[in-house]
């Protein structure tokens, strides 16, 4: 089950682990479908029936075997996922009218033993000789070690933050999973090999062409870079603030010091982060969450069941408005919007939007959260020789993850524009295979989601 | 609702429920609670010269997180003296007249013996006495239990013994741990037997711990096989009664059916394949007394819609269905059938036709995430397998299929029928690794 999710400071910490009994039982209703849509649906296509029955077989460790090896991070996957849309929502029982398996929190019963409990799941390859450099500690960077480990390649890790674990630390919710989970699972990810460089940026502090001197390979995960400002008249103030570092600040905090009683939130966007700073917002004590987008509700782009999550948490939806100006003395004191109107689809399918003058409100607010999107480090990547980057701000990468150069593979966010954890993972063991491959001069079948 | 009483071999009951020797029927306490609860009679836990047990004497079976799909114990006859049980026997019956008191009984292989137990068994009041031929464990060490029940003649003799003296009704309870339960059944007939109840336990290890590698039960760091009863075992106990209700040679012997009643629609399989009544004792060890109420509710009800006015009637209706394998139709052609709106593409059906049938099933992945599934109807056998596996009630039927070719069994061709007049079967010539 997920959390309840209707009144303050409710599901603040993640739900508690499946018991090993209710983990029989669920395993059990499992039918071990024959290619199996669960498996199908999942990205990092770990074998879905077989570590279920696993379980049933009360044989955890290779339960967490068979997920492991398919996905890294399973541990924070279990938790994180957006298992609705992924495979609990491919489940064959949906049909039948039941409950779909909780693949999810079976996932974590067989992984948190391995994960938190110390052991590493594989051994090493044989010493290849040769060394990779990778940039970034996200999602896509830990796989990307993970596997270029596995297959005997010594891999480096650079990332520009302190702490490692991209947005999988520093962006998900709290009440999914909280940063030092996500830390115990780097550090065990690490004990398996590869080294970790914290607090070095790529492009700042060591150039890339330096890297690609120095190592045979380069891996690319930066994820992306923070949403641009609005260009609206206001957002120097004091509580004006990118979503991810509202997000980031807030679990960097201790409770007490992050909650938010007494203030009044608009976050502006209609995207998964839009909701995730809506839905903390309420349950840090918030007296009134906004969520404010220009299109119509129909139009959001978050999951539905996000969105029902912030209805249920209270968080009052302003559709078809967009920001003019935020006013206040030093710090923000308001919010002033117009009414839009929306016009005929676009290329992405979505209507075409054109404010209104005249339509003026206002909004009292004392916090204003920029959740209009990430974009992609146009710097950095400026300074990648041979690499791309597209339209949206997506590195070009082809179905095995290789960038223009032949020397550099790049995955995760910074080429999907934004999905999954599990996404990211999947991108990071494909392109350490296609590297391991290309280093020993074999072609492998093309993969990836 | 129907009349639910029912008569073995003269012994009445207020129903076809009766608690089987062993655990529940130890005390006059729990016979006494289990009538008040709804049980129609009880068969007293077997009472002989007291035993001493093992602690441990209980293992099980587990079935993919269902408890105790088959139990299994070393425990022996009472541990109680004979006096007491006696006495309590004498006060239960004085108590519930109208319910039936059985008391099983087992002793040494002496006709004094036997002819004793008997007499101060029928001096209680009890209304039949149950000839213990089938402890498989323990007692069968000691030259009694199965045993006796293994072996023909003494199972005759010792029938013989007990109908010397007995006034009540004598039925013989049978050990299924032998070859053909109608060399017992037929034995026990001989001896003079009025009633046969099956099936005592069947000799089991249910499993070894894989941690101190002591199988189960665990008696300190060591284990003895025990009997195996419980839901496991109805199939086997079906057989048996079935294999004594088509006997000529034991044609209208009252049958007791034992072995794994759980349910109503159990205790209807075992009267329908020829049983009087059933009696019940791992369910009762799993789930209490209270269980009587949904057996009696559910055979009534059944009796009602079928439009049956009482259980007699029920009584041996399928046994003539049941007969040998060559007087089976080879020519009645069944085919697998899909209802694909019922389908939920789970290709639990293509995988066991696949590998483990007869590739007869195709599959092709769905444009929704699922796996597309269809009868290759020429090469169907029309086993069932994959309608046993698909988890959609109703989903796949085994569909009747019209042929030309008359109705024909292998006995008929043994007696020289033409056996062109068998319905071409499908072919299995797949390339290998093709
Ligand atoms: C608010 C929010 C909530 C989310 N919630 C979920 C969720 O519930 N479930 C889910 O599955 N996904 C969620 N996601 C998405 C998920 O976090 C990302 O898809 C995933 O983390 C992407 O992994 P990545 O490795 O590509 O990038 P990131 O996680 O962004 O990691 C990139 C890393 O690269 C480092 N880096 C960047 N540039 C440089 C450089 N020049 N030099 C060195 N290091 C650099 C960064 O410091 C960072 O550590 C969420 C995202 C957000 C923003
Ligand atoms: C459909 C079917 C056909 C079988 N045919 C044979 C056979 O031809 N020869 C044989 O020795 N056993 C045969 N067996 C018995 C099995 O080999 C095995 O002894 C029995 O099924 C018990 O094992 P199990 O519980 O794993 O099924 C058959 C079993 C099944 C289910
Ligand atoms: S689809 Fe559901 S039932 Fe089928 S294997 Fe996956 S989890 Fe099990
Ligand atoms: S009935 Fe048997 S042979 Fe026919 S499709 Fe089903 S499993 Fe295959
Ligand atoms: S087993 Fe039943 S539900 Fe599953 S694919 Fe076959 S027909 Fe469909």
């Amino acid at each position: 089950m997920k959390p309840a999710s209707n009144g303050k400071y409710q599901a603040l910490e993640p739900p508690p682990p499946l018991t090993s009994s209710e983990g029989l039982a669920e395993a059990n209703r499992c039918l071990m479908c024959w290619d199996a849509p669960c498996t199908r649906a999942c990205p990092t296509h770990i074998d879905v029936p077989r570590f279920i029955k696993q379980i049933a077989t009360d044989d955890l460790l290779g339960s967490a075997r068979t997920i492991l090896s398919a996905n890294i991070l399973g541990a924070s996957c279990a938790r994180v996922c957006p298992t609705e849309v992924l495979c609990e929502g491919a489940c064959v029982l949906h049909d039948l009218h039941e409950r779909p398996i909780e693949i999810g929190r079976l996932q974590g019963l067989a992984t948190d033993p391995v994960v938190f409990g110390g052991d590493p799941i594989f051994v090493p390859g044989p010493d290849t000789g040769f060394r990779i450099a990778i940039v970034g500690a996200g999602p896509a960077g830990l796989s990307c070690a993970a596997e270029l480990t596995r297959l005997g390649h010594s891999a480096v890790i650079l990332d520009a933050a302190d702490i490692p674990g991209g947005l999988n630390t520093h962006g998900v919710a709290e009440y999914k999973m909280r940063p030092d989970t996500s830390l115990a699972e780097v550090e065990w990810v690490l004990s398996h090999g590869g080294e970790l460089r914290s607090g070095v940026r790529v492009g700042t502090d060591i150039t890339i062409d330096a890297l690609l001197e120095e190592h045979d390979a380069v891996f690319i995960g930066t994820g992306l870079a923070r949403s641009a400002p609005l260009g609206i008249p206001g957002e120097d103030l004091a509580g004006v603030e990118a979503a991810l570092d509202f997000i980031a600040n807030l679990k960097a905090r201790p409770r007490e010091e992050a909650a938010l009683e007494g203030e009044r939130v608009a976050v502006i966007g209609a995207g998964n982060t839009a909701i995730d700073a809506a839905t903390q917002s309420v349950r840090l004590g918030a007296d009134k969450v906004f969520l404010v987008f220009r299109r119509a509700p129909e139009h959001m782009r978050a999951y539905d069941h996000e969105i029902e999550k912030a209805l249920l948490d209270g968080v009052e939806l302003v559709a078809q408005a967009v920001p003019v100006s935020i006013t206040g003395q030093g710090a923000v004191g308001g919010l002033t919007l117009q009414r839009t109107e929306l016009g005929a689809p676009g290329r992405d399918g979505r209507p075409a939007v054109k404010a209104l003058d005249g339509t003026e409100f206002h909004l009292d607010v004392t916090r204003v959260v920029r959740a209009t999107g990430q974009v992609g480090y146009h710097d950095f990547y400026a300074a990648v020789p041979d690499v791309e980057l597209d339209g949206a701000g997506r590195v070009v990468v082809d179905e095995r993850f290789r960038t223009g150069n032949v020397r550099i593979w790049a995955g995760g966010d910074c080429v999907n524009g934004g999905k999954e954890v599990v996404n990211a993972v999947e991108h990071g063991k494909q392109a350490a295979r296609d590297i391991d491959a290309t280093l020993h001069g074999v072609a492998l079948p093309s993969g990836g989601d | 609702m129907a009349d639910l009483t029912a008569n073995l071999a003269g012994i009445e009951s207020p129903n076809p429920f009766w608690l089987a020797s062993g655990p529940p029927t130890n005390t006059g306490d729990q016979v006494a609670r289990a009538f008040e609860a709804g049980w129609g009679g009880a068969v007293w836990k077997t009472i002989g010269e007291p035993i001493e047990n093992t602690w441990s004497r209980y293992s099980s079976v587990d079935l993919n997180g269902n408890r105790m799909m088959g139990l299994n114990n070393i425990e022996l006859i009472t541990d109680r003296p004979l006096d007491v049980n006696l006495q309590e026997i004498r006060e239960v019956k004085r108590r519930y007249p109208g319910h039936a008191v059985v008391v099983s009984a087992m002793v040494e292989s002496k006709r004094e013996a036997w002819h004793t137990i008997v007499k101060q068994i029928e001096d209680t009041g009890a209304d039949g006495v149950e000839l213990n031929f089938g402890c498989p464990h323990g007692m069968s060490e000691r030259g009694m239990g199965s045993a006796i029940g293994q072996v023909p003649e003494y199972c005759s003799q010792i029938t013989e013994w007990a109908k010397e003296v007995a006034e009540t009704p004598v039925i013989v309870k049978l050990t299924p741990n032998i070859t053909d339960i109608r060399t017992a059944s037929r034995a026990a007939k001989a001896g003079g037997a009025d009633a046969i109840s099956l099936i005592n336990t069947i000799n089991s290890i249910t499993g070894v711990d894989l941690d101190t590698l002591t199988p189960r039960p665990a008696v300190g760091t060591r284990s003895s096989h025990g009997g195996y009863c419980g839901p496991a075992v109805k199939p086997i106990a079906l057989n048996m009664v079935a294999a004594i209700a088509g006997d000529p040679g034991t044609a209208e012997i009252p049958i007791s059916g034992i072995g794994g009643v759980t349910t109503w629609r159990d205790a209807a399989e075992f009267i329908l394949l020829g049983a009087t009544n059933v009696q019940v004792c791992t369910a009762v060890m799993h789930y209490g007394f209270r269980i009587v109420e949904g057996l009696i509710d559910g055979l009534g009800n059944y009796l009602d819609g079928k439009g049956l006015g009482c259980v007699a009637d029920l009584r041996a209706k399928s046994v003539d269905q049941v007969t040998d394998w060559q007087h089976l139709d080879l020519n009645y052609i069944i085919k697998a059938e899909i209802d694909q709106d019922k389908c939920i593409g789970c290709a639990l059906c293509y995988i066991a036709c696949n590998d483990g049938a007869h590739q007869a099933i195709g599959a092709k992945r769905s444009d929704e995430g699922r796996t597309d599934v269809w009868i290759k109807y020429d090469d169907c056998v029309g086993c069932n397998l994959c309608s046993l596996v698909c988890p959609v009630e109703e989903c796949i039927t085994m569909v009747e299929q019209d042929t030309e070719y008359r109705p024909l069994t292998w006995a008929e061709v043994e007696d020289g029928a033409d056996p062109s007049g068998l319905a071409p079967r499908p072919k299995h010539d797949l390339t290998i690794g093709g």
